[in-house]
């Protein structure tokens, strides 16, 4: 099963909620934090790694010795990411999506494949879980094929949890498409229920149940919930705010190392949501 | 002109609610939002919007299954495999790279540009506003911000106005980048956590990668000393203007509950107080 976290609003508690209870569970459980431009579940889970790759994606070079500067390739191009100026044809590797359209239309085989570096996937564990995530390099433009690669690690028949980058655009979409679950954390302010709605509506787009966390519950006001009933989204937790939980969150400690009587309650989470997607499923 | 560009790596440190203070602060400016995809500026400024458009970009192929040959070219040639066994191509995969349209023998393609968002120029009570909404799970996020803030700079052109101040949006991607070409600075809205102190890092380093100036404050500074001070002790070594600290205050969601900025809602509070002298020693430094 896969359960994604997301939230649409940044900062509302996606990585508490994936880490705390990613390690509140016995059964085997991977973790991977699909929020690549600025990944932080490595931060409290303090994984020992022990495999590092870089990922490139593959970007044009062009032979200029067999080409003929026909055009087609900065033609066919819907990213302007190839040009033919004067008599030579200049890649744009940075502007390149990786479609391949350039070296499949060139009619001399001049367009070779050369690599751009999307970042680094690191992979290791702690305590029997799984970790991996992504570190996209800075300046890099574009998160979701990373956050591709990074799902490539899902393990079939253990629980995946997946921790997503805010917002509602394609990186969201790349680290929910194909969940089971999207669990989604909020605020009670109107921040946090003006970017929940979108979030709602990116989860509806793709047809996934969804579930709320209430994280800081007793700031802001009621709206959420009101949404929440009228949406008919289950609220599955409350966290209230606590000092004690920021203080602990501020030097990198999850909830259960400070509060292990919220192990049974990220565990229960986790029921709720299991029940919800087995009768989703035979429903 | 100069503009300032509020970002912070880390989602939630508090942008939108800073920004909204020096709207209250500064006296003439045009605001941008290019949190484009979450965009919540409005919610505070509440614009009485004036102008309205489509945002179009990008493309998305379309199977005309009457000429379709079902040859399958197009589902070997697409990298997204977007596109099912019964050739209907899944609009949300789709990059809009248009191979499979440039191939397919029977032309049975279409591939038509996509309205992807509205975008808007308004009028608030801290003056001329120009912001955006990205459509749900859209791509050319990137763009949408290009465009808003070319949008602001032209308002505040017509309006004689020399100073533009945007919302960015959170990470270090896409809408990033084109939220930073052409600023005259970066102001990074951090949080003395371990998170906020790792995605600043991060954010710092984009910077520096294309260039632009970068000053930093922390909010919520008193949650943890320790983490606060190694955020400005990073900052100075990379020579970051450190301007101010911002206390957690509960009075910026009470603010922001009634869709006020602080300033307006409680201006002898600790974290107007704080507020006010970043703004002014962000004026000093820029020259304002």
């Amino acid at each position: 099963m896969i359960i994604s976290i997301a939230s649409g609003k940044g900062g509302t508690g996606k990585t508490t909620v994936a880490t705390n209870l990613a390690v509140s569970l016995k059964s085997d459980v991977q973790l991977l934090d699909c929020d690549v431009e600025e990944p932080n579940s490595h931060l409290f889970i303090q994984p020992v790694i022990e495999e590092v790759k870089t990922i490139t994606i593959p970007v044009p070079e062009v032979d200029m010795e067999k080409c003929s500067l026909c055009g087609k390739c900065g033609e066919i191009c819907q990213f302007k990411a190839i040009v033919v100026i004067g008599d030579t044809v200049l890649p744009f590797h940075e502007l390149c999506h990786s479609c391949g359209g350039c070296m499949e239309v060139c009619p001399e085989k001049a367009i070779i494949e050369t690599g751009r570096e999307l970042g680094v996937i690191e992979k290791g564990h702690r305590n029997g879980l799984e970790f991996v995530h992504g570190r996209l390099r800075v300046g890099e433009a574009m998160s979701p094929p990373l956050i591709k690669k990074v799902r490539e690690y899902t393990q079939p028949g253990i629980l995946t949890i997946i921790d997503a980058p805010p917002g509602t655009s394609c990186p969201v979409i790349a680290s929910m498409t194909g969940a089971d679950f999207v669990l989604l954390v909020t605020e009670p302010t109107p921040f946090g229920l003006h970017d929940l709605k979108l979030a709602v509506g990116a989860v509806k787009i793709l047809g996934i149940p969804c579930g709320l966390v209430i994280n800081r519950s007793d700031i802001g006001n009621d709206q959420v919930k009101v949404y929440a009933a009228q949406e008919d989204i289950p609220v599955l937790m409350e966290i209230p705010f606590d000092r004690c939980i920021a203080e602990a969150y501020s030097r990198g400690k999850m909830i259960v190392e400070v509060m292990p009587e919220w192990e049974e309650k990220f565990a229960k989470l986790y029921h709720q949501i299991k029940e919800i997607v087995f009768s989703n499923n035979h429903g | 002109m100069k503009e300032i560009v509020i970002i912070s790596g880390k989602g939630g440190t508090g942008k939108t609610s800073i920004i909204a203070a020096f709207a209250s602060l500064a006296e003439n400016k045009v605001l941008c939002d290019a949190d484009v995809d979450a965009a919540d500026l409005h919610l505070i400024t509440k614009p009485e919007i004036k102008e309205q458009y489509d945002f179009e970009s990008g493309h998305t192929a379309i199977i005309n299954q009457d000429k379709c040959s079902e040859c399958d070219l197009c589902r070997d040639l697409c990298k997204w495999n977007a596109i099912s066994e019964d050739f209907v191509v899944n609009a949300i995969e789709c990059e809009g790279c248009g191979v499979c349209c440039y191939f397919c023998p029977e032309k049975a393609i279409d591939f038509p540009l996509n309205t992807c968002g509205e975008w808007y120029l308004s009028e608030t009570r801290f003056g001329p506003m120009a912001h955006a909404r990205l459509h749900l799970a859209e791509e050319n996020s990137g763009k949408l911000v290009a465009l808003i803030r070319q949008q602001g700079r032209k308002l505040a052109e017509e309006r004689h106005i020399n100073l533009l101040l945007t919302d960015g949006p959170p990470g270090i991607g896409c809408p990033v980048i084109a939220s930073l070409g052409g600023a005259t600075a970066v102001l990074i809205v951090s949080e003395p956590t371990v998170s906020g102190r790792h995605d600043m890092e991060r954010v710092v380093k984009l910077a520096a990668f294309f260039k632009i100036p970068a000053m930093v404050c922390v909010n919520k500074f008193d949650l943890n000393l320790d983490q606060g001070k190694a955020i400005e002790t990073f900052a100075r070594e990379k020579n970051i203007g450190v301007i101010g600290r911002v206390p957690f205050d509960p009075a910026f969601t009470r603010a922001m509950v009634q869709g006020k900025t602080i300033v307006e809602f409680d201006s002898q509070s600790e974290g107007c107080k704080a507020v006010k002298n970043i703004w002014k020693n962000l004026k000093q430094r820029l020259e304002i």
